[in-house]
């Protein structure tokens, strides 16, 4: 590519014939996080604590200190935060290749399916489907799964019952063809996890964790605005911040999309 | 024969907030016996060791055989109303705003003279009970009660002085989650609370009784993550100007010391939710409490927190946990100094382990939800600001006056 397609590129982002969509929640410590049997360690919630706001602690200047796991707000999850991935190479936010942070993505609509069931599984056949209409999913693309759950409140966002979450996911067949038979880069949510709430009772368990890390490829999860996003033909920005052998982390995901004219 | 108090109306907002003021403070070392005996609603007066007279106010040496073995031992708490006086013009600024107030001088069963303050069904040549109350000054007073239950006893004027009855308070209790706090929650409500704020954090979490508790009348769901400084600053800024109690009911137990605790997460937690929790909350609500200790029959008037037992010895089984509690009572005591210019009390609520969830293995006796909370209403309600609840509580503090280190090794063995 010559330095003028790109300066062409640039000047259409700002032109807005390249509309840049934000698929970030606020990072806030209001915002669900992912809950675990409380035996286990648990994720630090998102913590902003003033250090000054010019005052006597800081009569100019404004800024806080922040405390949060990597896995809070809309986050990255990299290779070795799963133990399928633990071995393998540039597995972690910070050796990840650069190049892998900005790919096109494949964004299937089955929000009609989670406004009915909360337990949605997407399948081979929907994703077959899909194909039908809008062609077989490239290489090293995102796939993202639209549920518009990133629209609810937060209680039923989060979903929780007395037997777990209760939010749509893959099942483990669609998982493993994604990334064997696809080359799926990775694999994006709306909800708090790429996997479904109930994803703990399937096999393998967590099978979205299990086969993408397995295969060195990442996860998104807590999106917003993918209502926003072709089904094809958008190209996603997440860049996770570069944590010393970090598992993921909070990150601002764009997507840079054809605009009206 | 007293007027029941009546529900205060809201306030006049043309008017300044009363400033609170403090009765004289100065006590001398051996009268904090008296101070003793007043957190822990004990009636106890200096015996002679050598002769056996009680004596009052405290000395360093027996008036009748001059030994100097005086010790602050439970006494009788009868005695006789020989004279009362009313004071309509004090000049002390405290009592003049307070104005009239009555004092008396009582005979005592047991010998001694006290001067005190009265409950207004004091009759003079009757038979009073006494105890000891702190004051608004956080000193121990004597106060004088008629013999039998009068009607709407508590709510005479005086003796409103000395306690935090919740009647006609607003109090925010602040984990609605637990059910300790729910249960203080009802009794807050049955012992006549206005209305009870409670703090609920991650309301996206739904958890067990919410339906009771939302189907309560005078409660009120209130977001309130005590971890997270910026909830309680931004509750504080909708209701910190109407707490009258707040009742500290954080609740993170975890098991465990130190070596086979993996990493500093669970530590963490703790100090987060037990110690950061509390420093949270009293910056945001300590100050407007503070300001409001004269505010009217809604004065502020405590802050309660409900620690285990194992703050005053570490217990190794839960050796983390004790240590987050020992930083909790540690506070308590800055609080309670911080307070005291305003006439808050701070109520510490000790407690053994909880029939609760997180000590499941723990064996018998443990402490009923239910009996927490009625002893913080009860406290709240005599005055106190140490209250021991149950056999393991009460078991801990005697052990630990005869020998701190026998505790020690019994608690770690």
């Amino acid at each position: 590519m010559d330095s003028n397609s790109l300066m062409q590129f640039a000047g259409a982002v700002a032109s807005g014939a390249v509309r840049v969509v934000d698929l970030t929640f606020t990072l806030s410590p209001d915002f669900p996080v992912i809950v675990l049997p409380p035996e286990f360690g648990q994720a630090a919630p998102v913590r902003i604590q003033q250090i000054s706001r010019y005052d006597a602690s800081g009569p100019a200047w404004y800024w806080n200190n922040l405390t949060f796991g990597e896995h809070t707000g809309t986050h990255f999850d990299a290779p070795i935060h799963w133990f399928t991935g633990k071995d393998l190479p540039n597995n972690s936010v910070d050796t990840l290749p650069v190049r892998d942070m900005i790919a096109p993505a494949c964004v299937i609509d089955c929000s009609a399916q989670a406004a009915k069931d909360a337990d949605f599984l997407l399948t081979i056949p929907i994703v077959e489907a899909w194909e039908k209409s809008h062609g077989r999913i490239p290489e090293r693309h995102w796939v993202l799964l639209r549920t518009d759950w990133s629209k609810k409140g937060w209680r039923d966002y989060a979903n929780l019952k007395d037997d777990g979450a209760h939010t749509p996911g893959p099942d483990a067949a669609v998982m493993r063809w994604l990334v064997e038979e696809r080359g799926v880069i990775g694999f994006g949510t709306e909800t708090i996890g790429t996997d479904a709430g109930q994803a703990g009772h399937l096999d393998p368990p967590y099978p979205a964790h299990h086969f993408l890390h397995g295969g060195g490829r990442y996860g998104l999860q807590c999106l917003c605005n993918l209502d926003q996003l072709p089904p094809t033909g958008a190209v996603i920005v997440a860049a996770p911040l570069k944590i010393q052998n970090g598992s993921g982390s909070p990150l601002r995901v764009l997507a840079l999309v054809p605009g009206q004219g | 024969m007293i007027e029941p108090i009546a529900k205060p109306r809201r306030k006049n907002p043309l008017l300044r907030t009363r400033l609170p003021t403090s009765p004289p403070r100065a006590r001398s070392r051996a009268s904090h016996g008296f101070t003793r005996a007043a957190a822990e609603g004990r009636f106890m007066l200096q015996r002679c060791g050598a002769c056996e007279t009680f004596c009052y106010p405290a000395r360093d040496a027996c008036p009748t055989c001059l030994s100097a073995d005086l010790v602050f031992t439970d006494a009788p708490r009868r005695g006789t109303l020989l004279s009362e006086t009313t004071l309509h013009i004090p000049a002390d600024v405290h009592f003049r705003e307070r104005a009239p107030w009555r004092v008396g001088l009582v005979a005592m069963d047991c010998g001694p003279k006290l001067v005190t303050h009265l409950h207004a069904d004091c009759e003079e040549g009757k038979s009073v009970v006494m105890s000891f109350q702190l004051d608004k000054s956080g000193q121990a007073v004597a106060f004088a009660h008629p013999e039998r239950e009068t009607s709407n006893m508590a709510d005479d004027r005086q003796w409103r002085e000395m306690t935090a009855d919740p009647k006609f308070r607003r109090a925010l209790v602040t984990n609605g989650r637990s059910i300790v706090g729910q249960e203080v929650v009802a009794a807050l409500k049955a012992a006549g609370a206005s209305i009870v704020f409670v703090g609920v954090a991650e309301p996206w979490k739904p958890f067990r009784g919410e339906d009771t508790l939302r189907a309560l009348e005078g409660v009120e769901i209130v977001p309130l993550d005590i971890g997270d400084e910026k909830s309680v600053a931004d509750l504080a800024a909708d209701i910190g100007g109407k707490v009258d109690i707040l009742v500290n009911t954080t609740e993170h137990v975890r098991s465990g010391g130190l070596l086979d605790r993996q990493g500093t997460s669970v530590v963490r937690d703790e100090i987060d939710q037990t110690y950061l929790g509390f420093v949270h909350l009293a910056q945001a609500f300590g100050p407007a409490m503070r300001m409001r200790g004269s505010d009217g029959v809604n004065s502020a008037a405590a802050w309660v927190n409900i620690l285990s037992v194992y703050a005053l010895a570490n217990w190794p089984m839960f050796g983390a946990y004790s240590a987050s509690q020992a930083a909790a009572l540690s506070l308590s005591h800055s609080l309670r100094a911080e307070l005291r210019p305003g006439g808050v009390k701070v109520v510490n609520v000790f407690t053994g382990p909880l029939d609760i969830e997180w000590f499941q293995t723990v064996p018998p006796p443990k402490v009923a939800p239910r009996v927490v909370a009625n002893s913080i209403v009860s406290a709240l309600k005599r005055g106190l600001e140490d209250v021991f609840v149950g056999d393991v509580a009460e078991d801990i503090r005697q052990r630990l006056a005869a020998n701190p280190k026998a505790v020690e090794r019994e608690l770690g063995a």
